[in-house]
């Protein structure tokens, strides 16, 4: 993500703030939807379709990351169907349930908004992001935890793969003593990640670091950065309150009765 | 001092003037490491002071003396945490509050000097170990430090990274303080050494008589660098047929 967000492009030239407010409203729309909203969510993949070349960010990179974290929102939604049996409305003579259509809306709407934010970190970088936060009154302590937490990702990811191919070429295949094995894995790569941290941080304040972070380009907000954020606010708001892919079939089937 | 209560470090007493090479060689778990971390403000002594130049190492002076002492970690993973090259060398300049301009002249001219100027744009983790060790190197050159410590700056490098990390150190007028078990490093680039063992000076003086002295040097675990040990090969003579 920080390699793509070092790269420069239209979208990566825009002022972090007009990009943060933009994915605000973008989010807000998409969330505050009814639960049986399916048709009004689509019109919103138009933003990650126009973002998504201009900014550069490779699709396959992007897919592979919101595969994994999908999970979560079919954990949500599954027993949705099981529950809510109400029948909706029916396609080709089957019936399509309450529970089917509030599932789909959350996987919809999960995608759009993760989509969306790691767009945002794609394009932003993750220090421009916290700088706007701090910018919008979010106290500096917070804003640099938050930073922190984004590196410690990172050390905790490398530090784990580390332990796991350590463990993976003497269990010869099999699955360790299960349990037991993961347990002081986990224990261990707390206590391993905590002091390289420390390291870190050493590193860090040897450099002076004061708590503040710098960005490489510097903020400025000018009439281009406005215009984006006025003009995808705007279409987020109208695709909120008029139901796009409903509005254009009425239109289609009074020009083609 | 552990906070088991035993002492790491005991009746340390040492002055190096400016322009000095130093070398701290010792054993594993000689206290050298954690006689570095005192220079820069990490640790404190529990008893004594460390002064840096002009300044006395307290609360007030900590940013000034870290500016001061430039400090190379061993692992160069734990120095470069940025995205890329060119935004971990400068950040010591922007923390250090210098302007936009001053710190890209400063970017440059540090990644000129470590021959890395090509890698400015790559993240830390796609170079290898010889790379991120100078690019370690550069993120304190872009402070203009006037004291470089080095902790172990040839460790895990092949024959030609340690060559080229030498070449580097020693086209350097600052004052060098280098904690490292390459002894060849140490005859190569400092023109005193301080053997430490079991958290005690055990000898300081001239690198050459040091590295003379067997006993001294068994009595610390330690080895006569290669380049002074002969060549195994022909000291052996000519085979007989």
């Amino acid at each position: 993500m920080d390699t793509l967000a070092g790269k420069d492009s239209p979208v990566h030239r825009i002022d972090p703030r007009a990009k943060v407010i933009t994915f605000v409203v973008f989010a807000g729309c998409v969330v505050s939807f009814r639960k049986y909203e399916v048709s009004a969510l689509l019109p919103y993949f138009l933003f990650p379709a126009v973002i998504l070349p201009l900014g550069r960010i490779p699709m396959g990179f992007l897919a592979r990351k919101v595969l994994l974290v999908l999970p979560i929102a079919v954990l949500i939604g599954i027993f949705n169907p099981i529950f809510d049996r109400t029948v909706l409305f029916s396609v080709a003579g089957l019936g399509v349930s309450g529970g089917m259509v509030s599932f789909t809306s959350i996987l919809l709407r999960f995608v759009l908004t993760v989509v969306a934010a790691l767009m945002l970190v794609a394009v932003t970088g993750f220090n421009g992001i916290c700088a706007t936060l701090e910018r919008f009154g979010v106290p500096r302590a917070f804003s640099v935890q938050l930073m922190m937490l984004y590196r410690y990702l990172f050390v905790l990811t490398a530090e784990g793969v580390r332990m796991s191919r350590a463990r993976e070429l003497r269990s010869v295949g099999r699955a360790g003593t299960g349990l037991r094995d993961f347990s002081a894995l986990i224990g261990h790569l707390l206590l391993r990640t905590w002091h390289r941290a420390q390291r870190i941080h050493m590193a860090m304040l040897s450099r002076c670091f004061r708590g503040e972070f710098f960005l490489r380009r510097p903020m400025r907000l000018g009439s281009a950065d406005i215009v984006f954020t006025l003009a995808w606010s705007s279409a987020f708001i109208v695709m909120r309150l008029v139901n796009m892919p409903q509005a254009v079939g009425r239109f289609l089937l009074e020009v083609f009765p | 001092m552990y906070p088991d209560g035993t002492e790491a470090l005991s009746d340390i007493s040492i002055r190096i003037t400016h322009g000095e090479s130093v070398a701290v060689v010792g054993a594993n778990g000689a206290g050298k490491s954690t006689l570095l971390l005192h220079l820069n403000g990490f640790l404190k002594p529990s008893s004594g002071s460390v002064r840096i130049g002009d300044y006395p190492l307290t609360k007030e002076t900590l940013q000034e003396v870290r500016r001061t002492v430039g400090m190379i970690f061993q692992d160069p993973d734990d120095q470069l945490f940025m995205s890329t090259i060119q935004e971990d060398v400068a950040f010591g300049p922007f923390n250090l509050g210098l302007p936009r301009d001053e710190v890209d002249q400063r970017v440059a001219d540090a990644l000129e000097r470590m021959g890395i100027n090509h890698l400015r744009d790559k993240p830390p983790f796609r170079l290898s170990a010889g790379e991120k060790r100078r690019a370690a190197i550069a993120t304190v050159l872009s402070m203009t430090p006037d004291i470089m410590v080095l902790d172990e700056p040839t460790t895990g490098l092949d024959p030609l990274g340690r060559r080229q990390i030498i070449t580097i150190l020693r086209e350097f007028t600052h004052t060098k303080i280098i904690a490292t078990h390459d002894l060849d490093l140490v005859l190569d680039l400092c023109a005193r050494t301080i053997v430490l063992h079991q958290g005690r000076i055990w000898a300081d003086g001239q690198t050459c008589d040091i590295f003379r002295d067997e006993a001294l040097l068994h009595e610390c675990h330690l080895e006569k660098p290669l380049s002074m040990q002969g060549c195994p090969v022909c000291s052996a003579g000519t085979p007989e047929d």
